[in-house]
């Protein structure tokens, strides 16, 4: 019996050792010699030809200026996998970390993922508050960690098709959301059949850019109060934000028949972009879509989107985020690493090279006022948006973006006319956020 | 007295005996440790810890099952959805797959042309069958919905509908039907001629010989379908995934997160839930918890058809 116990206890111990082992092993240091010849590894996401070129051409201008160190760059490379390659660690890990989305920098800082740049900047005499933006570092850290720097950003805005505006006698882009309903309605055409040729503003939230934080931002939201807590059942806007949606649906035909007529659009980042095609005469989108217009066949134009009726003086604003970069813990040349990502993020000429050849905004005071600037004044909407005072980026999580995927569910159900009792289901909504919340803290 | 002498002699041989049994057993015994024992009991420790993959696991004792059980809005859908797909996609592949297997044995002329053309769609790559789905029943521009409106019929929106969705689902699993009808077909060219030339001299009907020559025959192949289809089923992940993302027409990029089950939850499996959690927000205590579900249920419904062998084989079977 004891040898039956003592073997018993063996195989629990062994069990125990093996899972509690399960922290993950990579620990990085920052104590390499950034002088010293080193092979970077840099994980990105741009894939389209035009961007991998731009990005290639700035890593092969911060290896002219630092002989020592070669970057090894992989691109298209989604959050999924950064967060996966990041927990297996192991040799192939990446030094040098990118992220399409601010999303997910509370759950990168949280957890250690990605390392604090602050002492680096520290080390390095750079004073983050002179060249950043305040709301870009804001998206960028959490609860102090500025573990990410932006790497470019994202405003979002309007585009419209000019000749459909002439067409129905339309002198100006909507400036509130009343204009935009009736100027949606006179753009919207429908065919013999009952269906769409053309649909003046889509809010559905699946489409292309459409998500519901995007055109929210419009209202200026909070998500969470100081405590920390969801407040979306007590945020006002919230409710004018839905309604303003349900009655721009319902005013061009309703949600149902635009989501058929939905189905019918081509790939958002193909020539048969529904915008490119005619499809629609107003769009939320990002600035970048300027570079993907080569092929229209009618003449366009960019603005800000329309703002609530009651807030006027708010017109100008938009929905920020952007790219992010940032050191992986894993990293063992943290210190060659930290020049890299100094160079890409707060080098002004190679930001603002990079800002036009691949059509971002800046993300650099310094960069944002350069006279080398793209100049053509479709551009020069959005870099309005991103400096205007009311303009907001989505606040940083400790689970990442799960809460905007949660907004994003409830509002499917609301735009499908599924929630009949808002403040109920917003009171919901809060609760299932802070859940999640709860679960990811340790 | 000789016995007493031999006892050490006997234990040895015992022993020798057992190890060899146990060598021989060897390849299945480290499998099944490495591959099933240590992994269940790794979840099951996990479901009691907060482990997000980076830090060490702590202990946070029921948090995650209360979590998954009582806050977690997305458990249930997805278990509703998995046990629908159980019940209606296994029970319809069966009754599909054996009336093809029966039609093919049937056949006179042009067998070796119909076996293969039902069998193909089954070689089809799962995700290849369903993106050419998706195209097919597209509401917008898909040509199925074209041509029934053409002949006055009001077509569904199929993968855009939270009451088509899975439906479609299901008449997807029985385009490609081809393994069941291998088996089935199989079989059906299994039972003994001479039962049936017995029955036909009894006077049966063919619906009497199917009842009692060709379903006694079939009965463990059946139950082997159903419970092959059952366990399979628990783990449907790939084309509720692929067919949500192709029909929700959502942008797939680096900064996208895109949530599955479109439209309305209603094509969200467990399985995908298990891997959202898991490995999109390295929620693993949460994420082993719904392997649990999914585990004990799967046991529980297979072993309630293996005792019961769902009323269909006999006693001698």
């Amino acid at each position: 019996m004891p040898r039956k116990l003592a073997a018993l206890a063996s195989v629990l111990s062994a069990g125990a050792l093996l899972l509690t082992g399960c922290a993950n092993p990579s620990t990085g240091s920052a104590e390499d010699d950034p002088t010293k010849p080193v092979t970077l590894k840099f994980w990105h996401g741009w894939s389209e030809k035009n961007e991998v070129k731009a990005i290639d051409a700035s890593i092969a201008r911060f290896e002219k200026l630092h002989p020592n160190i070669k970057v090894k760059a992989t691109g298209n490379v989604t959050d999924a996998t950064v967060n996966q390659a990041l927990r297996a660690g192991g040799s192939d890990a990446p030094d040098v970390v990118s992220s399409f989305t601010t999303n997910n920098v509370g759950q990168y800082c949280s957890s250690g993922m990605w390392v604090d740049l602050n002492p680096f900047m520290r080390k390095t005499g750079l004073d983050k508050a002179k060249v950043f933006p305040k709301t870009l570092l804001d998206y960028t850290s959490y609860e102090g960690d500025q573990c990410a720097l932006p790497l470019l950003a994202d405003a979002y805005g309007m585009y419209y098709n000019k000749d459909a505006f002439a067409e129905a006698g339309i002198k100006r882009p909507p400036r509130t959301m009343s204009e935009l309903r009736r100027d949606a309605v006179k753009l919207t055409k429908r065919t013999k059949g009952g269906g769409y040729e053309r649909v003046g503003f889509m809010p559905n939230f699946r489409l292309y850019q459409n998500s519901p934080d995007r055109l929210f931002a419009q209202w200026g939201p909070s998500y969470f109060g100081k405590d920390g807590k969801a407040r979306l059942a007590k945020e006002k806007a919230a409710k004018e934000f839905y309604a303003t949606t349900r009655e721009l649906a319902r005013s061009q035909g309703g949600y149902g028949p635009l989501e058929t007529f939905r189905t019918s659009f081509g790939d958002e980042m193909s020539s048969q972009n529904a915008f490119l095609t005619g499809k629609l005469a107003m769009h939320l989108d990002g600035e970048w879509r300027g570079l993907f217009m080569e092929g229209a066949k009618f003449k366009w134009g960019t603005a800000p989107l329309p703002v609530p009726d009651d807030r006027p003086e708010t017109y100008g604003r938009g929905y920020l985020t952007g790219t992010v970069v940032g050191i992986a813990h894993s990293s063992t040349h943290q210190n060659a690493a930290w020049e890299l990502v100094k160079f890409l993020t707060a080098d002004t000429d190679q930001v603002v090279a990079f800002a036009n050849a691949i059509h971002n905004v800046p993300s650099t005071k310094a960069a944002l006022t350069s006279p080398k600037l793209d100049s053509n004044p479709t551009f020069r909407a959005f870099l309005d948006i991103a400096q205007n005072r009311y303009s907001t980026a989505l606040p940083p999580s400790i689970n990442g973006g799960q809460y905007v995927t949660s907004l994003q569910d409830f509002s499917y159900g609301v735009e499908a006319g599924k929630v009949h009792d808002l403040d109920a289901g917003l009171r919901k909504l809060d609760d299932e956020i802070d859940a999640d919340n709860l679960q990811a803290q340790n | 007295m000789a016995t007493l002498t031999n006892a050490p002699a006997l234990r040895r041989k015992a022993r020798r005996e057992r190890l060899r049994t146990l060598g021989f057993l060897s390849p299945w015994l480290v499998g099944f440790t490495v591959f099933f024992g240590y992994p269940l009991l790794a979840t099951v420790y996990f479901s009691f810890m907060h482990y997000n993959q980076i830090e060490a696991p702590t202990f946070v004792g029921l948090r995650n099952w209360r979590y998954v059980l009582e806050q977690m809005p997305l458990f249930g859908p997805a278990l509703w959805n998995t046990l629908w797909l159980v019940v209606v996609m296994v029970a319809l592949r069966v009754v599909f797959g054996l009336g093809i297997g029966l039609l093919v044995t049937k056949i006179k002329s042009g067998v070796g042309f119909f076996r293969t053309a039902f069998y193909l769609p089954y070689l089809a790559p799962p995700v290849a069958a369903t993106v050419a789905f998706v195209f097919l029943l597209n509401p917008g521009t898909g040509p199925v919905n074209d041509i029934l409106g053409n002949i006055g019929i009001h077509a569904p929106n199929w993968f855009n509908d939270p009451a088509w969705a899975k439906p479609s689902l299901v008449l997807l699993s029985l385009w490609g039907i081809g393994d069941l009808m291998v088996i089935f077909m199989a079989a059906l060219l299994d039972v003994p001629k001479e039962q049936y030339e017995a029955a036909e001299l009894d006077g049966a009907g063919a619906l009497h010989k199917f009842r009692y020559v060709t379903w006694p025959s079939i009965t463990p192949i059946v139950m082997f379908a159903v419970v092959t289809g059952v366990v399979q089923t628990m783990q449907y992940y790939t084309q509720a995934l692929v067919a949500g993302k192709l029909a929700s027409g959502v942008s797939v990029g680096p900064g996208s997160v895109i949530q599955p089950g479109y439209p309305d939850h209603s094509t969200l499996t467990v399985p995908q839930l298990v891997y959202s959690l898991g490995f999109q927000n390295f929620n693993t205590g949460a994420a082993c918890v719904l392997s649990l579900v999914l585990f004990a249920i799967a046991m529980a419904v297979t072993t309630l058809l293996m005792r019961k062998r769902a009323g269909l084989l006999s006693a001698e079977d």
